[in-house]
């Protein structure tokens, strides 16, 4: 009887323990980024890019690698847009939902999702060499393309799926085409979700290195230029770490920050959205 | 639209292709024990023993997941039987936040972090001499970066067996621990390995931040303070000299197939046993 | 009345967030009879059955007050020792739910829990309790399949088989057989009559002949409160309340 009551108690006790773990575990993490990087950010770091010796402790910023990730992550989140739409309406609007076509796409979705990002860049690399293009603002928003496709399918194709047969069904019964349905209705009851997906595959995008290492390179200008090479946040928080001087190494603690504060920041808006939504769907 | 759909079905496929046919000339040059068996790794003179990077891959994930499956099991437990449901919620976001922190980011506060301690404590109170780049310190932030994928998925595994079962065992005297272990945890059991092999998939093919505390030295590691070499760290390192060196590419983009065909393996496996239990609640 | 009283209710209060459940319940269940509990559906029924045996705890925000005295000792008491309270009483779903291991397994499951490791003793227990129900004919040469492979109707007698392995003084029924198919049903019914001799049978029903058949004792409950209880010829023949005469009449349901 006791040793029953003892067994609880001690698992009990350790499960608590590993609950603290893993959130302390975040706790430190966040605190610790937040504590190295803040003494070393200024508002040079946002607005300027590197000037002359950035990387041996003088002066400057990493404006190149915000705008660089910016426009990357958002060039590849349009793109992969433009693929997973399709894909999520045809899944959910043309085909029915127990389709061994769908059943298989769906898997192979999942299957993507869990490819690693190195193994993206290095795809994405294959198609530059097939191309011709070079390592560029475009190489990367190819892979990061594909890298976020996965993801932002999957996350479009769970909203969707949760919206009710029936909604679609009286658009039919009112003369729409599937299409027309699709688009008008389902779309509309999806939206808050489909942002959301949006919003993840973004952050994903924005903060992945090993994608961007082969096929974006890296520049010290701001450019918007296709074909030029670009920087990415990541990719300066990794080579600021990897120089010897102290100095540097503390801006890629303010890098970080930077870095973590933009994705902490899609997290909470993505949160508030769907709570702000919630009202507008229908149930 | 059923174009696109198609060219997602046939991604996979492309990208194996793709890698393989650019994998070809090393294949073709090598026996495969050459690449599989050596230990050396030296591109210039045309040794490209890929031991070392299995070896080493392998030891800082098992190294992660002996961290993490406990730890996110019992988490796990103690959210999905013993908690109420605003705890369960109040959960959620913390857990998806760390999901959501890039990878550089994780190895920045290795570098920080784990490292010196590594090296400052824990080395030397085992006897053993380190930089504190080493499995362990992969290991570690490995393991902190899989915790949201294992929870997740568990949780929902958990939450898919029907409550009854636990009213029964209850109902019959059992201590809900006596509940989770005897009848829970069994039901779930499927679902659980199949987190865990997600978890195992994902430590697998992690990039930088393994590539910034573990040292990056191609030699067989023999304790868990010793310095490793990883698949994804060698190919990302070399990207660099991949086209001044004959074969260097093939090399490179061999490994990056063998990342993809490895998570493949394990991806698939872990979601047919998923969509097999959902099958079966629905 | 002479009928000695096994579980005393006293001033029982359920509250499921706002609802209130059970009003002021003030009720005796006597020692080694059948008493059936009926009612229209929904009015706490099985809230007031799930009372005794404290499984009313797993619901989310629920509260209570008041005693249920069994041999004395109040269930509902902070600190009471929950898994001994459970252990005293056997619970029969409306659905049957083997747990997900072998038939063996199943009726072995209550014993192992409470320390019982003798591999001999266990096997005679499970003999033992599936001769009862009388299950053992059809499955003794498959023990070790799993309990889902049963029929609905021996799933049912399994899971009684596996109540009574732990050798409890109560058991309760939460529409024990509405799930079943008549022969099933008739099988578990004449089960009950046998058992009532070595244990207090509490049921919970809605089919009025079932209560007819089987009760020596009732309690009419609608809507949370007690509106009548006592034997069962009385209560059938010559209810005292309108709204017991109306509901036995079907006129309610």
């Amino acid at each position: 009887m006791d040793r029953r009551r003892i067994e609880e108690r001690f698992f009990q006790g350790l499960m608590v323990l590993s609950s603290l773990v893993i959130f302390l575990s975040l706790v430190l993490i966040l605190v610790d980024i937040l504590v190295k990087g803040l003494p070393a950010m200024n508002l040079a770091m946002i607005t300027q890019g590197p000037k002359g010796g950035f990387y041996l402790g003088k002066e400057g910023g990493v404006l190149n690698a915000i705008v660089g990730s910016a426009a990357l992550a958002g060039g590849a989140t349009i793109l992969s847009f433009f693929l997973s739409l399709p894909v999520v309406l045809y899944l959910n609007v043309y085909l029915r939902q127990s389709s061994r076509f769908s059943a298989f796409i769906r898997f192979s979705l999942d299957v993507l999702w869990g490819v690693p990002s190195i193994v993206y860049g290095a795809f994405g690399f294959t198609l530059m060499l097939l191309f011709g293009i070079k390592a560029s603002l475009l190489g990367g928003i190819i892979a990061v393309s594909l890298l976020i496709f996965p993801i932002m399918s999957r996350a479009m194709d769970e909203v969707m799926k949760m919206v009710p047969r029936e909604l679609l069904e009286t658009s039919y019964s009112l003369g729409a085409t599937r299409l027309e349905a699709g688009l008008k209705v389902v779309l509309r009851q999806a939206m808050p979700g489909i942002l959301t997906a949006v919003l993840i595959a973004f952050g994903r995008g924005i903060g992945d290195a090993a994608s961007v290492i082969f096929t974006a390179g890296f520049s010290d200008h701001v450019s918007f230029s296709l074909f030029r090479p670009v920087a990415t946040l990541p990719l300066a928080i990794f080579y600021q770490l990897g120089t010897p001087f102290p100095e540097v190494q503390d801006r890629a603690y303010a890098s970080s920050l930077i870095l973590t504060l933009i994705i902490v920041g899609i997290s909470v808006f993505t949160r508030l959205i769907t709570r702000r939504f919630r009202s507008y769907t229908i149930r | 639209m059923f174009l696109v759909t198609a060219f997602a079905g046939l991604l996979l496929f492309v990208m194996v292709l793709a890698l393989y046919l650019k994998s070809r000339p090393i294949l073709e040059t090598k026996t495969l024990g050459q690449l599989f068996l050596a230990t050396s790794w030296s591109p210039s003179r045309g040794n490209f023993g890929f031991l070392p990077f299995i070896v080493g891959t392998l030891w800082v994930t098992l190294a992660a997941v002996v961290i993490a499956v406990p730890l996110c099991l019992l988490t796990a437990v103690f959210l999905s039987e013993y908690s109420p449901r605003w705890l369960r919620e109040f959960a959620q976001p913390p857990i998806d936040l760390l999901a959501g922190i890039p990878s550089v980011v994780y190895g920045v506060w290795g570098v920080i972090v784990v490292v010196p301690i590594i090296k400052d404590h824990l080395g030397p109170r085992f006897g053993s001499y380190t930089t504190g780049y080493s499995v362990l310190a992969g290991g570690v932030v490995l393991a902190i970066m899989i915790f949201p994928v294992i929870i997740h998925i568990s949780l929902e595994v958990l939450a898919a067996v029907k409550f009854e079962v636990r009213e029964v065992s209850l109902a019959l005297g059992a201590t809900r621990w006596q509940t989770v272990k005897h009848v829970v945890l069994r039901k779930a059991l499927p679902g659980i390995f199949a987190a865990v092999v997600l978890g195992l998939s994902r430590a697998f093919g992690e990039t930088m931040s393994v590539l910034m505390v573990t040292g990056n030295v191609a030699r067989l590691p023999h304790s868990v303070f010793d310095p490793a070499y990883t698949l994804p760290a060698l190919i990302a390192n070399n990207y660099g000299e991949m086209l001044s060196i004959p074969l260097y590419d093939s090399a490179l983009l061999l490994a990056s197939l063998i990342l993809l065909l490895v998570t493949l393996v394990f991806n698939a496996f872990s979601q047919v046993i998923l969509a097999r239990l959902s099958r079966r609640v629905a | 009345m002479g009928l000695k009283i096994h579980i005393e209710v006293r001033d029982l209060d359920v509250f499921y967030g706002n609802t209130h459940a059970l009003k002021k319940i003030n009720v005796g269940i006597p020692e080694k009879k059948i008493t059936a509990i009926i009612g229209p559906s929904g009015c706490g029924k099985t809230t007031l059955l799930k009372s005794f045996n404290r499984l009313v705890d797993l619901a989310e925000d629920v509260r209570y007050s008041g005693s249920i005295l069994v041999d004395g000792q109040d269930v509902l008491a902070p600190g009471v020792d929950l898994t001994a309270v459970r252990k005293k009483m056997g619970l029969l779903s409306q659905k049957p739910t083997p747990l997900p291991m072998s038939i063996f397994e199943n009726v072995a499951y209550g014993p192992k829990i409470h320390g019982v490791r003798n591999k001999k003793r266990l096997r005679e227990i499970v003999e033992h309790q599936l001769k009862e129900v009388g299950l053992w004919e059809e499955v003794e040469k498959r023990l070790d399949e799993p309990a889902s492979k049963l029929s609905v109707g021996q799933q049912q007698r399994l899971c009684l088989a596996r109540g009574l392995a732990v050798e409890p003084e109560i058991i309760l029924g939460d529409e024990p057989t509405s799930a079943l198919d008549p022969i099933s049903s008739k099988r578990i019914e004449e089960k009950f009559l046998v058992l009532k001799d070595k244990y207090t049978i509490v049921i919970v029903t809605h089919i009025l002949r079932q209560a007819k058949r089987l009760a020596d004792y009732v309690v009419f409950l609608y809507f949370g409160e007690v509106i009548e209880h006592g034997p069962a010829e009385q209560i059938f023949a010559n209810p005292q309340q309108q709204l017991t005469a109306e509901y036995i009449k079907g006129v309610i349901s």
